[in-house]
């Protein structure tokens, strides 16, 4: 077969368009680059593709999926579209003794469809834990140099919040917060007797007119995608912007297969498979933005062996793959009685939590390091299969009396889900499966995984305060979790709550990071990895707004390089 | 209607994408676009269900006990007239498991009834069915008597999947008073939560 060469060199190729990939090609394009970038999956008409207001009635399946599918597990029928933890033909692998997860989303923006919008700042501390605690290692970076990105990006995308001066939770630009519904206030009171942190939360959700985008119109459905743009999604915030400069091509439906190096050491081309016609191409640039998901991005340079690079491409040190970190989480949820006399209203609001509780307990010594934030939410939502799965189980019978308990109950629920920093360890990582490739012949991921003690402890500390909230507000908690067996205080498999980073870290020592500060692979001066992959710990906030962050703030500097003629032919 | 909802979202993105670099629809077409929907939706009910696994005395056995698990009174309608049947019958041509734990749970209800009564579920008296539903109703009758025990993890699926039907209707969302679903300019927040008692 003859591989398929496209004449134009492009000044950049992105590989890769959600939270990353999208920044990147916004600041590079509007900073005067042409750029190519690859999406693996189709693109994205809202028009389309969005099932935003329907009812669950407008669909037969109600929700459900073919043969209920979506009724067993985490998601509906109404998410937006090609976000899934199985993807039929690119299977991936956990190994004997390892369970992990893996969520992937193929379509133009990736998982900024299907993400929380929830939009938190690393805090300086963060960024310096080995000097804290002795684990884990620092950052090459700290919370100065990124801030002025904190900045850049929320200005631009829009995210809710309040100032609050709290040292694990720093401020940003932030448009006014919604009014806390009735679950939040509640959870709030609580909280206060209990000397517990609750504040309003900080998403990427727009409460007013902004950059050209109208302001939420409040029907909390915000993973079904929205089709007035008033919430942050790649595809329809930061594509739009590179397509309006003239300089910027999307190649949809390109399954990357290896980053090919030259002679000379650099990347010369990304050979990739066309989707559509199953035919190997072959793009030329004089740069590369690695921005896949971190296991993608790491599967990547690990399936890009050359001479040079034996091991994978900018894996001298061994490090792509390693220290792979989800965050830390356990569920737990409660019945509040008070709820049930609440008359019937408009609960709806964001499609999130108007306030969440962060990491509070920063000021003394706890059993575990590190720490965790909370989301939580409940009330009066749009009814849902499944969501009488356990009244049904609990009050069982049948007739007038089950179809008014459940009336009686319905939404007086309020479910807390804790996010907690993991310490990465050695027994978490993903290489290539030795057997195993996907339908587009690419050799897959094989994931390894172990929770450490220090999680487990974190599980604990977040079932005992959700037990206490639940209690204190005068509720019953329902969770169950025990010591041990296969989820030790609910702790949930890795990879399930779709925080993964640090496959390919950045650090000061090519010995053990393969980048830079600017993401940039010390060994591979062309190539850039500014997707999660080049986190060096996962503190407990959310990864995207970071994501966003550290590859505007290395754009900028490849922006830079080529100024000054460092990126080569 | 002449123009199809697909015309209708066409013509949409172009004046959408005429007007700004973002791909939004302004909330005004918004609305007008989800209330085409509607309207077609509105048109296909009319058509009659065609069932897709059951047989039709199963399915008249399956709809029975739709009825009686979400049964109609003064304040709304039932699980059949909010399409319980159609969902199950659909989902369960769809899934095996499904199929195996429905289909064959209609039939365990109806050997065991002609067992019992000398007559197919349908055709007992409403004493005989309401005898054996109180048994395979509660799991702890299993525990006295574990030949129930086929009969009440088949309930129980089944209770599950009515009250997903139910509760994801017109009817249902109505019953249980969900307001939302639509377009606020401002967050109204909470009214007044009643004090616990």
């Amino acid at each position: 077969m003859q591989v398929k060469r496209t004449p134009k060199p492009y000044d950049v190729c992105i590989i890769g368009s959600g939270a990353s990939g999208g920044t990147a090609a916004k600041v590079l394009t509007e900073g005067g680059l042409s750029v190519v970038l690859l999406e693996a999956g189709p693109p994205i008409l809202p028009e389309r593709d969005y099932k935003e207001h329907m009812w669950p009635y407008d669909l037969p399946h109600r929700g459900a999926g073919v043969g209920g599918r979506w009724r067993h597990g985490t998601g509906d029928e109404f998410m937006a579209p090609n976000g899934a933890w199985e993807i039929e033909g690119e299977p991936y692998v956990s190994a004997p003794g390892s369970k992990f997860r893996w969520f992937r989303s193929r379509i133009v923006g990736g998982r900024t469809n299907h993400w929380g919008r929830i939009a938190l700042r690393m805090a300086p501390v963060d960024f310096q834990v080995r000097s804290r605690d002795g684990m884990g290692d620092d950052w090459p970076l700290t919370y100065d140099d990124v801030a002025p990105y904190y900045d850049k990006v929320e200005s631009y995308i829009g995210v809710f919040g309040t100032k609050e001066n709290i040292p694990s939770a720093p401020d940003g630009i932030f448009l006014p917060p919604p009014k806390p519904r009735c679950t939040e206030t509640i959870v709030k009171k609580t909280c206060d007797q209990l000397n517990i942190l609750c504040i309003p939360s900080r998403l990427a959700i727009l409460t007013k007119p902004h950059n050209g985008r109208p302001a939420c119109h409040y029907c909390a459905q915000c993973g079904r995608g929205c089709i007035t743009a008033s919430n942050f999604s790649s595809s329809q915030v930061m594509i739009p912007p590179a397509e309006k400069t003239g300089r910027f091509t999307l190649i949809t439906g390109a399954m990357a297969r290896e980053l090919v190096v030259g002679k000379d050491g650099k990347v010369a081309a990304v050979s990739y498979i066309d989707k559509a016609t199953r035919e190997e191409r072959r793009i030329h640039a004089r740069a590369f933005v690695v921005a896949a998901s971190a296991c993608e991005s790491a599967r990547l340079l690990l399936n890009s062996r050359s001479t040079l690079f034996p091991e994978g491409l900018a894996n001298s040190s061994g490090v792509v793959g390693r220290n792979l970190m989800d965050s830390v989480g356990s569920n737990g949820g409660g019945h509040f009685p008070q709820l049930e006399k609440m008359p019937a209203h408009n609960h709806d609001g964001v499609g999130g939590m108007h306030m969440y509780l962060p990491w509070w307990k920063f000021d003394r010594k706890n059993d575990f390091l590190r720490g965790y934030h909370t989301e939580f939410g409940g009330g009066r939502g749009m009814p849902g299969v499944g969501d009488y799965d356990r009244l049904c189980d609990d009050f069982e019978g049948y007739g007038h009396s089950l179809k008014q308990e459940c009336k009686k109950r319905y939404g007086t629920y309020i479910g807390f889900a804790g996010r907690g920093e993991m310490i990465p360890n050695e027994n978490c990582y993903c290489e290539i499966d030795p057997q195993v490739v996907d339908q587009w012949g690419i050799p897959v991921l094989r994931f390894h995984w172990k929770w450490g003690d220090n999680e487990i402890k974190m599980a604990k500390d977040m079932q005992e305060t959700y037990r206490a909230i639940v209690e204190a507000a005068g509720g019953i908690y329902l969770t169950e979790t025990h010591e041990d067996g296969p989820h030790p205080y609910g702790i949930a498999d890795g990879g399930v709550i779709i925080h993964e980073v640090g496959t390919v870290r950045m650090g000061e020592r090519p010995a053990t990071s393969a980048l830079n500060q600017y993401c940039q692979a010390h060994a591979v001066k062309n190539l850039f990895v500014t997707d999660g992959a080049c986190f060096v710990t996962n503190a407990d906030k959310n990864p995207t707004l970071t994501i966003m962050a550290l590859t505007w703030r290395a754009s900028e500097y490849l922006l830079d390089q080529a100024k000054k003629g460092n990126l080569g032919a | 209607m002449t123009l199809s909802r697909r015309d209708i979202l066409k013509s949409l993105a172009v004046t959408a994408v005429g007007g700004s670099v973002l791909r939004v629809i302004p909330l005004e077409a918004a609305q007008y676009a989800h209330r085409m929907v509607q309207a077609e939706k509105a048109a296909a009910e009319t058509q009659q269900y065609t069932l897709k696994f059951f047989s039709p005395n199963a399915y008249k056995t399956l709809a029975s006990l739709c009825n009686t698990i979400i049964p109609p009174d003064e304040e709304s309608k039932g699980a059949v007239e909010a399409g319980a049947p159609e969902f199950i019958d659909l989902l369960t041509s769809e899934n095996t498991d499904y199929q195996v734990a429905l289909g064959g749970g209609v039939m365990w209800l109806d050997s065991t009834c002609i067992d019992r009564y000398e007559k197919a579920y349908l055709d007992c008296t409403s004493e005989q069915q309401k005898e054996i539903l109180d048994q395979i109703a509660y799991r702890r009758n299993a525990k006295h008597d574990p030949s129930l025990g086929q009969g009440v993890e088949f309930f129980r699926f089944l209770r599950k999947l009515t009250a997903d039907a139910f509760f994801t209707s017109e009817i249902g969302i109505t019953y249980l008073g969900y307001i939302g679903n639509t377009y606020v300019q401002e967050f109204p927040g909470c009214p007044p939560v009643p004090e616990r008692s």
